[in-house]
């Protein structure tokens, strides 16, 4: 039986950005992480897909430390990691690591690539001969040695983030989290970039929360995709149930509006969901379901309650009235299948 | 057959840096014609964005130079003119819609305010109209980008709207002084895939009614094939291929077009390619002959001696690569040997 | 190229890592120079600072007549000589060489400067970062609010005060112009580091699990070299002149001492006349502030971001 390595359970993130009048000032709440629950086997690639505003990059903030959960929980091989609040101990600092998206704001200018190779090696693994230790994670992701004098501006994209993943892999992480790793790199350096990511993956058995808004990336890197929409699961199944299969009506719309290059691809779409309207803002969550106000089967339910997750498949869950049932409900809090 | 609306011949743009010169742009040819849709593929530091620069006048000079061509529009030389007529030229005639909506709007001006000077400037006749009567100007615009409530929408700051709303204005401002040519550089790169489709459709209705030819920049294939009549490719400062769309998509022929076709992530699945190796070459030191030699598959002696001009094919298909001629070649034999 | 770097590995010795170390040094240090003297006013003003520098260091050996800054001394035999072929800039109405003495002029105002700018430099610098990176919290407004108090008084009065207080000195006037100086560096820094704060390179720290110190040394201080080098090149120039209005009223150096200020102050007496008097230590303060400038520009361009 295959052990999860990361649970994220019932989670929620509420951010009050301002108030509003003068007399009893009322927060006013982004609720970027409304109750998010999923869980990630050791090993596998989980795939998280959501435009802006979905809440998915914060969703993986909340996971590597950089934020506190407003209520919900995140567990790592079944210990909560937020027991100690605000602190988190080195143990899971070494064994939680994300590579952010744009490596020109990842990568201090002002430090060389061996400063900041560095810094982790430092922290997790004193006493090792540090300068070999960078050379040996220059070697592993083919970089010749003499960039470690290089400072960031002087590489390319491409080669910023595979400086910003060999620092994650520096202190010998068992998650890594990647935000959107090539959505700022030019496709032909993309190819190299997730080999590499594949390949590290193989080598250390490293479990991936990859998370990414290109989909037909996405088809080809997780085992397992979650589409988030305002802060919400939508939908979750295995990778090609989920593309052929798509159930919820958003899904369906993202995937008939991808832009593609052959007329395979196109066959492989779904039939055209138009998308209409703007993306409501986090600030202004629509009452009931939060895609009511775009989706084309709306119904009078879906104006007033939130839909619950519904198992429509073995392995596949969507949150949407369509596929409601009667006895089909399942409680939001049980997370073991998912 | 009509003269194009724009025409660049060999174009040489130098930079002065430390280290020597950078020969960014060797010889680029480019063609629009009246009333239809380019495309200008190609990654990042091809070059694109420099000869988009170079038409509007704003290359920073120093440290960039000039070297060499001509840009034409309608006839005469934009190289050549002076800095009054150009900006006549760049106000009525060209207009552009940058990457980045965000920045291309005056935070602390209105949305009428911004509106109302780009009308104001556009003619001498609108210099004299009264504040209100531009305010109403300014209307047409925001109502043909299918913007909601436009009249609200003047009094409002650009923070205040939606990164898709931001670009749809963006596009309004540029289509009211009625240009001949727009250059949209990345319209999409920055917008969720579902706003950028609403956003594209856009663009294709209002160019299709007011006959304004289009010239669109990216490094996103699928976007290219959805919305352009006919496409260039350019790599390290040159054009390597130039087709009608349909036909560059179905039979890509230069090495580097199959290569960016094959690194792109398919929707049916089959996993991630590992893109083209090697990187894009120094400008300072570019190597002889064609410069894709040092990264194609299928390099000769004589790529790396030469470079190779445009070899034609019917169907308006060009192709700089050597390859090609062989083939034009081979088949001239096999017609003469019948 | 991947096989090549596998190779390299196994063959890659302490010797050539060395190697690849003096290398990259030596790029980056001319990439400096590239940088800085991409503007030649910046190189004149080194130029003219290094000169000053080692004229103020030298000043017994370079000046023709060190007794008349050094030692009271006095001449009426050749009191109120303009320029002339013994003394270069004439002599005051004492008959000292003002030639000499605005020499030795330069070694109190770069005392003043370099003594001022050490202390208030780190201490500000060190007050702004931590205020800045703990942003909203109680150190930040106790950091900040003292800040605004010393920054709410106007700095030469603030000054004056101190030095009419105590005795008035080259070290009391350091002190005055210390007190009411580091402030600025605080808020400078302050407004940097709370930017930087959000950027990902210092999250990508924190999550990793780096101390506070690193932080803040190793993350954010670097990028705010630039702005603070700028400022202090600048600040020398302010501090030499705030030092010399000092002495020109009355506190700071006090006559015989060669300051450049007292000078000028005692010279006004007799202009137009005597107008050397004057005028050539106070031409001495234009070089020495105008020097630190371009240089001042030369070091902003230095440590600007490279761009791409």
């Amino acid at each position: 039986m295959t052990d999860q390595i990361l649970t994220v359970e019932n989670l929620k993130k509420h951010f009050v950005i301002g108030h509003s009048g003068i007399i009893k000032p009322v927060p006013i709440t982004v609720k970027a992480v409304d109750g998010v629950s999923f869980s990630i086997q050791a090993g596998e690639t989980f795939g998280l897909v959501g435009e802006s505003g979905s809440g998915k990059s914060t969703v993986a903030y909340i996971t590597v430390g950089m934020y506190q959960p407003t209520d919900g929980t995140i567990y790592f091989r079944g210990q909560d990691l937020f027991t100690n609040g605000k602190e988190r101990s080195l143990a899971y600092k070494k064994d939680i690591q994300i590579v952010f998206q744009d490596p020109g704001s990842s990568l201090n200018p002002r430090r060389s690539i061996k400063d900041i190779l560095d810094m982790p090696i430092h922290i997790h693994q004193p006493g090792k001969n540090r300068l070999h230790e960078i050379v040996r994670l220059l070697d592993m992701v083919d970089l010749p040695s003499d960039y470690m004098h290089k400072y960031p501006q002087m590489l390319s994209g491409g080669e910023k983030q595979i400086v910003a993943i060999a620092r994650a892999l520096a202190t010998n992480p068992s998650l890594v989290i990647l935000d959107e790793p090539t959505s700022a790199l030019d496709v032909s350096v993309q190819g190299k970039i997730i080999n590499l990511l594949l390949k590290l993956q193989r080598e250390f058995n490293l479990s991936y929360l990859f998370i990414t808004h290109d989909l037909s990336l996405m088809r080809n890197v997780a085992s397992r995709v979650a589409i988030m929409y305002l802060g919400k699961i939508c939908e979750i199944a295995e990778t090609s149930e989920f593309f052929k299969n798509p159930q919820h009506p958003y899904t369906q719309m993202l995937l008939s509006s991808i832009p593609v290059i052959s007329e395979q691809e196109e066959s492989a779409k779904p039939e055209k969901v138009e998308s209409t309207g703007e993306i409501p803002s986090p600030v202004n969550v629509p009452e009931g379901c939060s895609f009511h106000t775009r989706c084309p089967y709306i119904m009078d339910i879906c104006k007033q309650v939130d839909p619950v997750i519904v198992e429509t498949k073995p392995g596949h869950i969507a949150r949407c009235h369509l596929f409601e049932q009667p006895g089909e409900v399942i409680d939001q809090n049980q997370t073991d299948a998912y | 057959m009509t003269a194009p609306l724009l025409e660049i011949k060999d174009l040489q743009v130098e930079f002065k840096v430390f280290g020597g010169i950078l020969k960014v742009l060797d010889g680029v040819n480019f063609r629009v014609n009246v009333a239809e849709k380019v495309g200008l593929v190609g990654e990042t530091g091809c070059g694109k964005t420099t000869t988009m620069k170079a038409i509007l006048g704003i290359l920073p000079i120093p440290p960039a130079r000039i070297t060499g061509g001509q840009i034409l529009f309608k006839g005469q030389d934009l190289l050549e003119m002076g800095a009054g007529d150009l900006s006549k030229v760049r106000g009525n005639g060209i207009s552009m819609i940058f990457q980045d909506p965000t920045a291309a709007l005056n935070p602390v001006f209105t949305i009428g305010q911004q509106l109302g000077a780009v009308i104001k400037n556009a003619s001498p006749a609108n210099k004299k109209l009264s504040k209100r009567k531009i305010q109403e100007k300014a209307i047409i615009p925001l109502k043909e980008v299918a913007l909601a409530d436009p009249e609200r929408l003047l009094d409002s700051y650009p923070i205040q709207l939606s990164g898709g709303m931001r670009q749809r204005v963006c596009i309004g401002m540029a289509l009211s002084t009625d240009p001949e040519l727009l250059i949209a550089d990345e319209p999409g790169t920055s917008l969720d895939v579902t706003i950028q489709d609403q956003v594209l459709r856009l663009l294709h209705e209002l160019v299709e009614r007011k006959g304004t030819s289009v010239i669109l920049i990216t490094h996103t294939l699928g976007i290219v094939r959805e919305v352009t009549d006919r496409v260039y490719v350019m790599y390290a400062g040159r054009m390597v291929e130039a087709a009608p769309t349909q036909e560059l998509f179905t039979n890509p022929f230069h090495p580097y077009t199959q290569g960016l076709m094959e690194s792109v992530p398919k929707l049916t699945g089959g996993g991630v390619t590992t893109g083209i190796p090697g990187r894009i070459p120094s400008y300072l030191n570019p190597p002889q002959g064609c410069r894709f030699h040092t990264r194609c598959p299928q390099v000769m002696e004589r790529c790396k001696i030469e470079n190779p001009p445009f070899f034609t094919t019917n169907e308006d298909h060009k192709v700089a690569c050597f390859l090609f001629n062989q083939k034009v070649n081979q088949r001239k034999e096999e017609t003469a040997a019948q | 190229m991947a096989e090549q770097a596998r190779e390299s590995i196994l063959v890659l010795t302490d010797q050539q890592l060395k190697e690849l170390q003096r290398q990259s040094g030596r790029e980056n240090l001319g990439r400096a120079w590239f940088k800085f003297s991409r503007n030649p006013l910046s190189i004149i003003g080194g130029v003219t600072t290094l000169i000053v520098v080692l004229l103020a260091i030298f000043a017994p050996y370079v000046t023709p007549y060190p007794e008349h800054a050094t030692i009271p001394f006095t001449d009426f035999a050749n009191a109120g000589n303009p320029p002339n072929s013994k003394n270069l800039f004439g002599t005051d109405m004492i008959g000292r060489d003002i030639f000499s003495r605005s020499i030795y002029g330069f070694r109190f105002s770069l005392t003043m400067g370099l003594v001022v700018l050490s202390l208030v430099v780190p201490t500000g610098v060190l007050l702004g970062l931590i205020a800045g990176y703990f942003q909203g919290t109680r150190i930040d407004t106790l950091i900040m609010r003292i800040t605004d108090i010393f920054l709410a008084v106007p700095p030469l009065i603030l000054a004056l005060a101190i030095a009419s207080v105590l005795e008035p000195n080259l070290f009391h006037s350091m002190v005055a112009v210390s007190l009411m100086w580091w402030p600025w560096y605080t808020r400078l820094v302050y407004g940097l580091a709370s930017a930087q704060r959000n950027e990902f390179y210092v999250s990508s720290a924190e999550i990793t699990g780096a101390s506070t110190p690193h932080i803040l040394f190793r993350e954010i201080l670097p990028n705010c070299l630039s702005p603070v080098f700028t400022k202090m090149s600048l600040d020398m120039g302010w501090v030499i002149i705030i030092g010399a209005s000092l002495s020109f009223v009355g506190l700071g150096i006090q006559p015989p001492k060669p300051g450049l200020g007292t000078m000028v102050a005692s010279g006004t007496n007799y202009l137009p006349d005597q107008w050397w008097i004057s005028l050539f230590p106070a031409l001495a303060i234009v070089v020495l502030v105008l020097g630190f400038n371009l240089l001042g520009d030369g070091l902003r361009d230095l440590f600007a971001a490279e761009e791409v």
